[in-house]
């Protein structure tokens, strides 16, 4: 018989040792401590370090500052690590802090704002860009986006009309579909997207990867998983490193009760908080042992973001604390306050699943509101509210 | 316009990124006298992009690399953070090289002294590690002073920080063991109706085998003052004696005799036996209590430099909590005690009630078994 309390003791006994480990002196000069990011990639590394020194010989020089800076944020978001951020606002610091920045500081400084979750003040930094370079098709493509967390779809939609007669037409239709998705116009959306997709077989590999991914999580919601596999499949036959597809792919296989299939696509992402949450969910769903231990590891990194005062990761901490650590009101109060900030459809869910599980109907109702004002489809989020609506009854 | 487009991606691509967490150094400070004991754990990733560890350039940071380049990072640091005690700088050494790993990676451990001229009253710490390359980076400092810890951040935007260390931490220790003390005797229902059951006849005379009304609140508020206060001395002297270490008994015999002490003290309302002397039973019987909030004290844990400070806080907390109690108890006794009501209903039926409870405490906690909750 299954002793249901053992993972949690489990968890108190790696996570009690974690917590005791303490200081030691490495038995020999060979031992390896640190693994640099750019292991793999020398010349990266030499590389991003000649664009320092040039920085650090004139630090009053905005193109290398705007160099260095795109980047950092650019090894920011392929690499998940949020460190180069900090470097990235340390190298633009200089225009920051005077009175009216440039208008390529405004810009970089709202993608480091919005990768922080400010996303009012990216969005006050892109305002004042616009009102000075309107001609500007990166700001617009930001600004849509930025809305799109916000679920302030109208608002994302007047800013891809903005762009469109800047940018190629495949972007700005891709710009529309993501808003179409979203608003009860799904079927549209895939027929749109599969056919510009069609049109280009010349596009990039990243966009490419970004179609199938927006393909495939469209099809969910049209209820169709044979397209969304064969979708998802397509994306990560196309060899990018990719967390995002990643992610979206591990969801999709535990909502179908696949977890064996995403253990070992996962096994290589324990640095990744985001994907090592997955990880865990599916060792926990296919019982193996390996899940206590990643569990105790995702404890320590929101204990240690917490301590440092982020909520940069609130979704996925409302997840663990329902999912992993059974704690439904825990997962309730992280999801409300998730949802205040961003309300992308995950958001969403984990807000109606721990308002469900907490049998706290009331705390879901921003959810439904957005569920039923924009006709959002998806068969997932139809059952969660009906199951609400009639628990509240 | 592939720069736009893979922006567009990047954002969309949002929730694969923050996989790590951002620059953090972690700091703790121990007072010792005039000396501050100091442990800074720095992450090797930030030693790298600020002085360089990987001497060889192979991507791997190994022991010996770092070890080769400790008097460096103890330079850098410790030029990077400032100890004013009392306006007067303390100036720091490096004390001992280490290494421990934290959820993002492996750590450079250095240990530091920071040796101010006299034991520090307040202390203001300017920290400036990391800033200038990173915006985001975060200095997390825990104090540790008289068992009390305390943390500060310190950020770009809040590189300096005092700390006052002997008001503040001193009264919020002790405050912290009288609220402690208060909501003890409050939850404490087994006090509280030895205490009660003792106060009601506290109102009453008892004449030829009956009880009559006082007649002056005086005699009323002079009963309870010598019962209260002779409870308070005898289990204040018991719980500084269990708290110290000087006498300890098995809880079980403990537990088991408070229960009994209140079957007692209730009994003697029903069948008086001892009159106008229940401040005897109160002082007797309150050394035994003395020993059952000991037992709490303990759970809390006790600093080990602010021992006396944490007990009499405990205590006076205690205290307070049972003069609310009796400031409640004693004026609405007064106004009823004529009535057939109080002698009756609350004396006499009151009195069988705790009788009943606490037999029941008494069975559990002697048997060991579970039949209500306290």
């Amino acid at each position: 018989m299954r002793c249901p309390l053992l993972p949690v003791f489990l968890v108190f006994f790696i996570f009690g040792s974690a917590v005791q480990a303490a200081p030691y002196t490495p038995p020999s000069d060979d031992q390896v401590l640190e693994r640099l990011p750019f292991k793999a990639s020398a010349a990266e590394g030499r590389e991003l370090s000649q664009l320092r020194r040039a920085l650090s010989e004139q630090p009053q020089n905005l193109e290398r500052a705007l160099v260095l800076a795109r980047r950092y944020f650019d090894l920011a978001s392929a690499e998940g690590d949020p460190r180069y951020v900090g470097y990235a606002e340390a190298a633009i610091r200089p225009w920051t802090q005077a009175a009216n920045p440039p208008v390529d500081i405004l810009i970089v400084r709202a993608l480091l704002r919005q990768y922080r979750h400010e996303f009012d003040a990216a969005l006050a930094d892109l305002a004042q860009a616009a009102d000075r370079e309107p001609g500007n098709a990166e700001i617009w493509s930001w600004r849509s986006a930025i809305l799109m967390v916000q679920a302030d779809y109208a608002g994302a939609r007047a800013a891809c009309d903005k762009l469109a007669p800047l940018a190629s037409k495949l972007l700005a239709t891709s710009c529309n579909a993501i808003i179409d998705e979203r608003s009860g116009k799904a079927r549209q959306a895939y027929t749109e997207l599969s056919k510009a997709l069609a049109q280009r077989p010349d596009a990039d590999t990243d966009l490419g990867l970004w179609i199938q991914t927006r393909l495939a999580e469209t099809a969910i919601q049209l209820g169709r998983d044979d397209l969304a596999e064969r979708h998802f499949k397509a994306g990560l036959a196309l060899g990018v490193v990719d967390g995002y597809i990643l992610g979206a792919y591990s969801d999709f296989l535990l909502d179908r009760g696949r977890p064996a299939e995403v253990v070992p696509m996962l096994k290589d992402w324990e640095r990744s908080d985001i994907l090592l949450l997955r990880l865990a969910l599916a060792e926990k769903a296919a019982r193996l042992p390996a899940a206590a231990a990643h569990i105790a590891m995702l404890k320590e990194r929101f204990d240690a973001s917490a301590l440092r005062g982020d909520k940069l990761h609130q979704q996925e901490e409302a997840r663990f604390h329902l999912y992993l650590l059974g704690d439904a009101r825990g997962a309730l109060r992280l999801a409300a306050e998730n949802y205040h900030l961003q309300r992308e459809p995950r958001d969403a869910r984990i807000l109606m699943e721990a308002a469900l599980a907490a049998k706290e109907y009331a705390a879901a109702q921003p959810a439904l509101d957005w569920l039923k004002g924009n006709a959002y489809e998806d068969p997932a989020y139809a059952k969660l509210a009906q199951q609400l609506q009639a628990g509240a009854k | 316009m592939s720069r736009v487009l893979a922006l567009l991606l990047l954002l969309l691509a949002s929730f694969a990124a923050e996989a790590h967490k951002p620059s953090d150094s972690y700091l703790r400070f121990k007072f010792e006298g005039a000396q501050i004991v100091g442990q800074w754990d720095i992450a090797l990733r930030d030693l790298e992009q600020a002085i360089g560890l990987d001497t060889n350039g192979d991507g791997d940071i190994t022991w010996g690399e770092l070890r080769a380049r400790q008097p460096d990072i103890a330079a850098y640091a410790l030029a990077r953070l400032k100890i004013d005690a009392d306006g007067k700088n303390c100036p720091l050494r490096a004390t001992g090289h280490q290494v421990d790993h934290h959820s993002d990676g492996a750590y450079e451990v250095l240990r530091f002294a920071a040796d101010c001229a006299a034991a520090p009253a307040a202390v203001e710490i300017a920290y400036s590690l990391f800033f200038d390359f990173d915006a985001q980076h975060k200095g997390l400092l825990n104090l540790e002073y008289r068992g009390r810890t305390q943390s500060l951040v310190f950020s770009p935007e809040h590189p300096k920080q005092r700390f006052v260390l002997s008001e503040i931490s001193a009264l919020r220790q002790f405050l912290s063991y009288g609220r402690e003390g208060v909501w003890h005797i409050w939850i404490g229902y087994d006090h509280i109706l030895f205490l009660i059951s003792l106060l009601l006849p506290a109102v009453l005379l008892r004449e030829r085998r009956s009880w009559m009304p006082v007649t002056h609140f005086g005699d009323a508020f002079w009963d309870v003052f010598k019962i209260v206060t002779s409870f308070t001395v005898a289990h204040s002297i018991t719980l500084s004696l269990a708290a110290l270490g000087v006498i300890s008994l098995p809880s079980r015999l403990v537990e088991s005799a408070i229960a009994a002490s209140v079957v007692l003290a209730a009994l003697n309302n029903l069948i008086p036996v001892v009159g106008g002397r229940r401040w005897v039973v109160a002082f007797a019987f309150g050394l035994i209590h003395g020993f059952g909030f000991a037992s709490v004290l303990t759970e809390l844990g006790l600093p080990r430099d602010a021992l006396v400070l944490a007990l009499v806080g405990f205590n006076l907390g205690v205290e307070g909590g049972q003069l609310t109690i009796v400031a409640a108890f004693l004026p609405l006794a007064y106004l009823l005690r004529e009535s057939w009501f109080y002698r009756r209903v609350v004396l006499f039926g009151g009195s069988m009630l705790i009788v009943a409870i606490a037999m029941i405490w008494l069975a559990e906690r002697a048997l060991n078994m579970k039949l209500i909750t306290p």
